[in-house]
């Protein structure tokens, strides 16, 4: 069961349609009901290892659907702490709930700043209006 | 239906194997097989009943109109078919000594010749065995080319528009070279002024479908011939398309440096169901040294193979190439002779005459002449109405069509690209117009009808979603048991009855 | 042209509806300077009858009825005619690729039945649909280890079909990959050498029976690669493997080969297929097309291709291939012989093709002739020292009407004097008795 378009406002964005709940000095990432709505339900996702460096705005992983592959951007620098093996075995807990059981990586970052250089819910509306 | 394993009963033989009274060699024990392979065992009639079977439940250009755009699907004429059979191309072994394969290579050869003269390039490499690989050999002549020149190393960038075929980038992946995307303008044609900040003396050529998968000639092939040749680049051609302009406009004369030919489009060898295919190139003479080996060459009345080619790429594929492709293209090109204008002609008269009638019905992208095929939008019926290409495609299969090519150029939303090729009559068009016409009208008053069809072939609209998550990609006979003697029991139940 | 429905009629009601005055005006989008001006300078058109004889004159120059001892990698193996009557059916024959699944179920299920049958043959879990030939899957197999590994060096035995291996290194500068060949001694490869060259390796590419028709020690060859983490990847012979083991029952992690030998004629090299099959970890990385099984609408089973993200027309420059036509049509005919031969037909084509070739090494011995590898085991296949240059030995023979093999110094120097004779379930013992008296 999809579900339906929300973009909760605690969240940092990335223009990439990606998101990011910062902890502290960790972070757990994820995409919006956009993007999972423009793929459609997913088939497949392709985690990056627990261990490795992921870079702001570089991709870390993919996702797939039937008949569209996207890359996953990260919003932020940092180390792979965890892989949500959930959506790894079942990929389509995106479409259910992308800011909830569907994160994910969650990482621990290596730089505070970027965090300033992402979108508040506010200004990632605009980007989605420019997309529309 | 059944699968064929499904229907294998123990103890079935289809054929017999010669068994000569000689002593059979052991094979060393650890080399030989312990389990035998499931293969299906069944009598020789009913292997040829499931294939029959299977037939029935598939749709070739021969069951009816096929529209699938970038394919060209045109008929295959039936006489290919036997005089490809003949023993003395079928039984013909490629290795043979040259003298035992004199008709063999006298038929490539006059095949190059009209390949030379249809493109208007030098010379020929019949030795890919399909498009994409013509690509790839093609990209491979672009290293060899600038390495003998030492620049190689410097020109590492191809440049493809955002039209263009799927083969094109991966391509270029494979032949290790990096890609630049450029644009396409308002009109469809390589948007020239991305193009000039995208080609520089890094750049290793252009690849270009054209016509594009849009259908349209781009107005701007000079300019963009100058801008390349300028660069000291290469101009590859994605000959897919070919079948708009046989005898009109030669991709040579365009300035391509390197043509690929799809046989199994443009000169009608028949697709087979996905394969097989032919893509031999055509090179300008610069790029003459470098081609695979071996090359087929003529010494006054006899021909040959020729290896000793010092600067070759290597060989893409083996042997020549795919012969039995080269019998039925060539008869394909001596049945039209010169005629093979005429047949790009009434490619494209066909192909614009479907557009006129259709383009008030769906969107236009770019509302021009097209070519051989073009490219409409079912973006308003799925503003309106919720319906996709993807229903108006699947709806058509009740009308008895194959339905166009879908999604297909990404830059257009919802495309639907019909082409239609030169061997329909214009009855069979009228009647696909009508077609076309019914299903808007159908997309207002009932869309749910369209949702879910198609509704009058075997099977329903098919769940790709399942399929890709669990991925089940052979017959899993564990999950199957054989039932022995499933039939007769059957036999007995019926008697009983 | 008979091909063509369009009348003058037509034509003019078309070009009215278009709106245009002419067919010419049809194509005013291309610049004046790139029109062609003249008529194609091509022979000129025949009707259907002489064409026909004119490709007849063509195939009557071609030589096709001497004794046929050739191989080396295509073989004159029988073609049943059931397989001739399934190919010329028009709803497969003239069908695309099946893009559709709803049109194209026919085509869809045989392929995924050629799957089966491939995995069957090989050990394997998964097949694509097929690829081009023999060598270009060997170039596929190289790609996809190169990426499941992150390695770039590539170990193939010299043993290895020559044409596959000319193919492979031709691939190679663009994948980014360098090429290792291990020597062959005294026609099979050492497992020690291969153990020593896979270091570092993403893959060891091996021949079984190898391009001598020598049995390798495969099971050893495939255990040394995977000692080194290089993936074992065998070439073999569909028609071998109702006597010989499966690649995926020692251990190889993709089987691959030419497929022509089950089912298709020879004609001078092609069409044909290749057939490539893996264990499943590396599905994800396969080239290709592939079908798998779901369910439609009405919770019927069907078919449709699958993981198609892999492919280029999805993944585009990341894609795991270029390619797309494939050779369906070929693979639906070594579907269509292997269903009729049956797991018991295979093992006894595999039986008479070794007892052939062993009455057939006793005869050219009796005759005086030496084995070029007197100690190895042979499948259909096997090199012969004629005393002579091979070819020459070749020229005398074929006076006699038997095509007497492959001269091998045309790919091994050292091995000048040299004929590769290869021997089906066609040949007879009459044929082999000729062949032996025309090379004495």
């Amino acid at each position: 069961m999809a579900a339906s378009e929300s973009y909760p406002d605690d969240l940092l964005y990335h223009p990439e349609h990606d998101w990011a709940r910062i902890d502290g000095d960790e972070a757990v990432l994820g995409v919006t009901w956009y993007a999972q709505d423009a793929l459609g339900e997913l088939v497949h996702y392709e985690p990056p290892s627990v261990g490795a460096t992921v870079s702001k705005d570089a991709s870390y992983g993919e996702v797939e659907s039937v008949k569209a592959v996207s890359d996953l951007i990260s919003p932020l620098t940092g180390e792979v702490l965890e892989v949500n093996e959930k959506v790894v075995d079942a990929p389509e807990t995106v479409n259910e709930d992308p800011y909830g059981d569907g994160w994910l990586i969650r990482i621990r970052m290596t730089s505070q700043d970027e965090r300033d250089q992402l979108l508040a819910l506010a200004d990632y509306r605009k980007v989605l209006d420019d997309e529309a | 239906m059944k699968l064929i394993y499904e229907k294998s009963q123990s103890g079935r033989r289809g054929i017999g194997v010669p068994t000569p009274n000689l002593p059979v060699p052991e094979v060393p024990a650890h080399l030989a097989r312990r389990e035998p392979p499931r293969l299906p065992e069944l009598a020789e009639p009913e292997v040829l009943r499931h294939f029959t079977a299977l037939s029935t439940r598939n749709f070739g250009i021969d069951t009816g109109f096929y529209p699938l755009g970038s394919c060209t699907m045109k008929y295959n004429p039936r006489i290919n078919e036997r005089v490809v059979g003949l023993p003395g191309f079928a039984q013909l072994h490629p290795l043979v000594e040259d003298d035992a394969a004199q008709g063999a290579l006298e038929l490539e050869w006059q095949l190059q010749e009209i390949l030379r003269e249809v493109t208007g390039l030098d010379a020929i490499s019949l030795q890919p065995a399909a498009g994409s690989q013509g690509e790839l050999t093609g990209l491979m002549l672009f290293h060899a080319y600038f390495a003998d020149k030492g620049e190689d190393s410097e020109r590492t960038k191809i440049v493809i528009p955002d039209t263009a075929h799927g083969t094109n980038p991966a391509s270029v992946t494979m032949a290790g070279y990096e890609l630049t995307p450029v644009k396409t303008d308002a009109r469809g044609n390589i948007d020239v002024e991305d193009l000039r900040g995208k080609v520089d003396e890094h750049t290793a050529g252009l690849m270009l479908t054209n016509p594009s998968t849009l259908g349209l000639f781009d107005e701007n092939i000079e300019e963009i011939e100058r801008i390349f040749h300028g660069a000291g680049a290469l101009m590859y051609y994605d000959g897919a398309n070919l079948n708009a302009v046989c005898g009109i406009s030669r991709p040579g004369d365009m300035g391509f440096d390197v043509v690929h030919i799809n046989l199994h489009k443009t000169f009608s060898q028949p697709h087979g169901g996905g394969g097989p295919g032919g893509g031999p190139i055509a090179v300008r003479g610069i790029l003459e040294p470098f081609l695979p080996t071996p090359v087929v060459a003529r010494d006054g009345a006899t021909f040959r193979l020729d290896y000793n080619r010092p600067k070759t790429i290597g060989k893409v594929r083996a042997f020549s190439g795919p012969f039995g492709v080269f019998v039925r293209s060539y008869a394909f090109m001596r049945s039209y002779g010169p005629a093979l204008r005429e047949m790009s002609e009434v490619a494209v008269l066909n192909a614009n005459y479907l557009l006129a009638r259709l383009k008030d019905a769906y969107e236009v992208p770019f509302d021009r002449l097209c070519m051989h095929e073009f490219v409409l939008s079912a973006r308003a019926l799925k503003r309106e109405h919720g319906v996709s290409a993807l229903d108006v495609a699947k709806r058509l299969m009740d009308y008895g069509y194959h339905p166009p090519t879908i999604y297909f150029p990404l830059i257009v939303p919802e495309a639907l690209m019909i082409e239609p090729t030169e061997s329909e009559a214009k009855e069979t068009l009228d009647a696909f117009v009508d077609a076309m016409l019914a299903i808007v009208g159908e997309a207002a008053e009932d869309p749910e009808l369209l949702h879910s069809a198609p509704h009058g072939r075997p099977v329903r609209r098919l769940d790709e979603v399942r399929a890709a998550k669990q991925p089940v990609v052979r017959f899993r006979f564990e999950d199957h048991p054989v039932e022995q003697g499933a039939g007769d029991r059957q036999l007995e139940a019926q008697k009983g009855a | 042209m008979s091909y063509l429905s369009v009348t003058d009629a037509d034509r003019e009601a078309m070009l009215a509806a278009i709106g245009v005055s002419s067919v010419d005006e049809l194509f005013r989008d291309i610049p004046t300077g790139m029109r062609f001006g003249r008529e194609l300078d091509v022979p000129p058109a025949l009707t259907e009858a002489e064409l026909q004889r004119h490709l007849e004159e063509l195939a009557a120059k071609n030589v096709v009825d001497e004794v046929c001892f050739l191989g080396a990698g295509i073989y004159d193996h029988y073609v049943p005619a059931v397989v001739d009557a399934v190919l010329q059916r028009g709803e497969l024959l003239t069908a695309y690729t099946p893009y559709q699944p709803e049109m194209s179920q026919g085509v869809l299920q045989a392929i995924f039945e050629y799957q089966t049958a491939i995995c069957e043959l090989t050990g394997m879990d998964v097949s694509n649909a097929s690829g081009y030939d023999g060598t270009t899957v060997a170039a596929d197999a190289c790609f996809v280890a190169k990426h499941a590994t992150g390695r770039s060096k590539i170990v193939v035995t010299e043993a290895t079909n020559p044409q596959v291996r000319q193919v492979v290194k031709t691939y190679a500068p663009g994948f980014g990959l360098e090429i290792v060949e291990v020597p062959h001694e005294g026609g099979a490869t050492d497992p020690d050498r291969v153990r020593e060259a896979a270091r570092d390796a993403a893959a060891v590419i091996f021949q079984q029976p190898n391009f001598f028709g020598v049995l390798e020690n495969a099971p050893e060859l495939a255990a040394a690669a995977n000692e080194a983490q290089a993936m074992p990847i065998a070439h073999v012979d569909p028609v071998s493997l109702g006597v010989l083991e499966a690649p995926g029952n020692y251990g190889c992690a993709m089987a691959i080969g030419e497929g022509q030998s089950a089912g298709n004629a020879m004609s001078y090299g092609g069409p044909h297929y290749g057939f490539l099959a893996a264990r499943s970890d590396y599905i994800r990385r396969l080239p290709g097309r592939i079908v798998g099984e779901t369910v439609d609408a009405a919770g019927e089973r069907g078919y449709v291709l699958t993981l198609q993200t892999r492919e280029q027309h999805i993944r585009r420059e990341k894609a795991t291939s270029n390619i797309t036509t494939n050779q369906t049509l070929l693979a639906l005919a070594g579907l269509v012989h292997l269903s009729l031969l049956g797991p018991q037909g295979l093992r006894e084509l595999g039986e008479t093709c070794l007892a052939l070739a062993q009455y057939a090494k006793d005869a050219l011995t009796g005759a005086g002739l030496e084995l070029v590898f007197p100690e190895q085991a042979t499948f259909k296949e096997f090199a012969v020292r004629t005393g002579r240059n091979g070819r020459e030995a070749l020229a005398r023979a074929r006076a006699k009407g038997v095509y007497a093999g492959y001269p091998l110094g045309r790919d091994y120097p050292q091995l000048d004097d040299a004929l590769l004779v290869a021997v089906t379930e066609k040949r007879t013992v009459e044929e082999i008795d000729r062949l032996a008296e025309a090379l004495s």
